[in-house]
């Protein structure tokens, strides 16, 4: 049995801001969520929960509501009725069709840019373009990069700062086989240290650990 | 570096590697007051009288027209987005990209004011009011047009709505700082226009960080 007081999510928020992955203990809790986008109601009175180390993959057709239940999540779209447990703004990585890179910066310097924003708690600039394989790219101006070797550098942005929850939309596409089996590490990395996945995908992505994720399909 | 350094550098390398911008704003000041001689013909003392009305002109002018450029790149490709889950609230990133936003706009407008003395044909001690006067009001009208931006980042010609929406709070910027040039009344203008910069600063960072949070929807 389970009794989950809200002073009890207070004291692990506070945790959240010195150690986040520590804090991914917090597992997230969705109860009642429903989000409409002008008249149309996307969905209603949605539950689930994720626990530290799992993955929620969400799925249905186009224009169901899968990119809007993320950005509801990242706290960008307010719901109209519903609770979201154990996600904080600063406790999340958001990776959707918008880049936020700036063409004019050289990759290493839209990363460090990032990696001060966001915190430095996880790996160099370096190690994590080392890791998505495009270190040597480390001074070209981002403007030059093809769109999946600006996905690989959206990815090394969740690498630079250690957050536990990941909010993914799509985050395949652009990417080639090769990519997609990076993506599938990364993420299978994350979830050994606890953190949190929450994907909007129409892919099968290569995770190696199949216990643990669940799938939340809209329609 | 800390988060609030690491925006404020990255705004300021972005506006010098676009380049052209900044220059165009400055040329754009310069231009009115080139203009203007033209226009009322070869009567210097006339145009000694008008000179602090048409510097803030120019001077409101041409940081109307920057203002477009504020949020709206941000939005475009996903920033603005990202950045309400950095370690700084969203009202302290308004507030970083104000300081970038004034010194890459406002202060080349102060630079160019020796230029534009010469040309409206006022004396030294003009010109040194003038800059003076340039020096405490463009923060404010850098910080109303901070909101008119936040309001309008959502629309695809919001560049030309946002001047308007915010010509009429930036009204009195105008009235004191033109007050503030004239030897006479100049003392209570400046505290007047002293106080209306630096209470404009101080809210307009939570005002436009409310719009900006509405947009995003």
């Amino acid at each position: 049995m389970m009794t989950l007081a809200s002073g009890h999510f207070g004291s692990l928020g506070m945790a959240a801001m010195t150690d986040p992955v520590a804090a991914s203990a917090a597992s997230i809790h969705v109860r009642g969520l429903t989000v409409r986008r002008g008249e149309r109601l996307l969905f209603e009175t949605l539950d689930f929960d994720v626990a530290p180390g799992n993955v929620l993959l969400v799925r249905g057709p186009n224009g169901v509501g899968k990119s809007t239940l993320l950005m509801t999540l990242a706290g960008i779209v307010r719901a109209e009725a519903g609770t979201v447990e154990g996600i904080e703004p600063t406790g999340l990585h958001l990776l959707n069709y918008q880049s936020g890179l700036k063409s004019r910066l050289s990759v290493g310097e839209n990363l460090k840019f990032w990696r001060d924003m966001n915190g430095a708690s996880g790996l160099t600039p370096e190690a994590a373009l080392e890791r998505v394989g495009i270190a040597a790219l480390i001074g070209l101006e981002a403007g030059y990069l093809s769109s999946g070797q600006l996905r690989r550098l959206s990815l090394a942005r969740l690498l630079v700062s250690r957050r536990p929850i990941w909010l993914l939309d799509e985050p395949s596409a652009a990417l080639d086989a090769a990519g997609e089996a990076l993506l599938g590490q990364l993420i299978d990395a994350h979830r050994a240290t606890g953190g949190m996945a929450i994907i909007a995908t129409h892919h099968d992505l290569p995770l190696a650990e199949p216990a643990g994720i669940d799938t939340l399909v809209l329609q | 570096m800390s988060a609030f350094s690491a925006l404020i550098a990255r705004e300021l390398k972005l506006a010098f590697r676009a380049g052209g911008e900044a220059l165009v704003l400055v040329l754009f000041f310069v231009m009115v007051g080139v203009i203007v001689p033209f226009a009322i013909g070869p009567d210097r003392p006339m145009l000694t009288r008008l000179s602090p009305g048409i510097v803030w002109i120019a001077a409101f002018l041409s940081t109307l027209l920057g203002l477009d450029r504020l949020f709206r790149a941000d939005d475009e490709d996903g920033s603005l987005t990202l950045l309400r889950h950095s370690a700084l609230p969203l009202e302290a990133i308004v507030f970083g990209k104000l300081i970038a936003h004034w010194l890459v706009t406002a202060v080349p407008l102060l630079l160019a004011t020796p230029v534009l003395a010469l040309l409206l044909s006022m004396s030294f001690e003009q010109w040194g009011r003038c800059a003076l006067a340039l020096l405490i009001g463009t923060p404010a009208l850098t910080a109303f047009g901070a909101i008119g931006a936040a309001v309008t980042v959502g629309l695809r010609r919001g560049g030309l709505v946002a001047p308007v929406l915010i010509l009429p709070l930036a009204i009195p910027v105008m009235i004191f700082g033109v007050g503030m040039m004239d030897p006479m009344t100049g003392g209570g203008a400046t505290l007047f226009l002293l106080a209306l910069s630096l209470v404009v600063t101080a809210f307009s960072p939570f005002a436009a960080a409310l719009a900006l949070r509405a947009a995003g929807e």
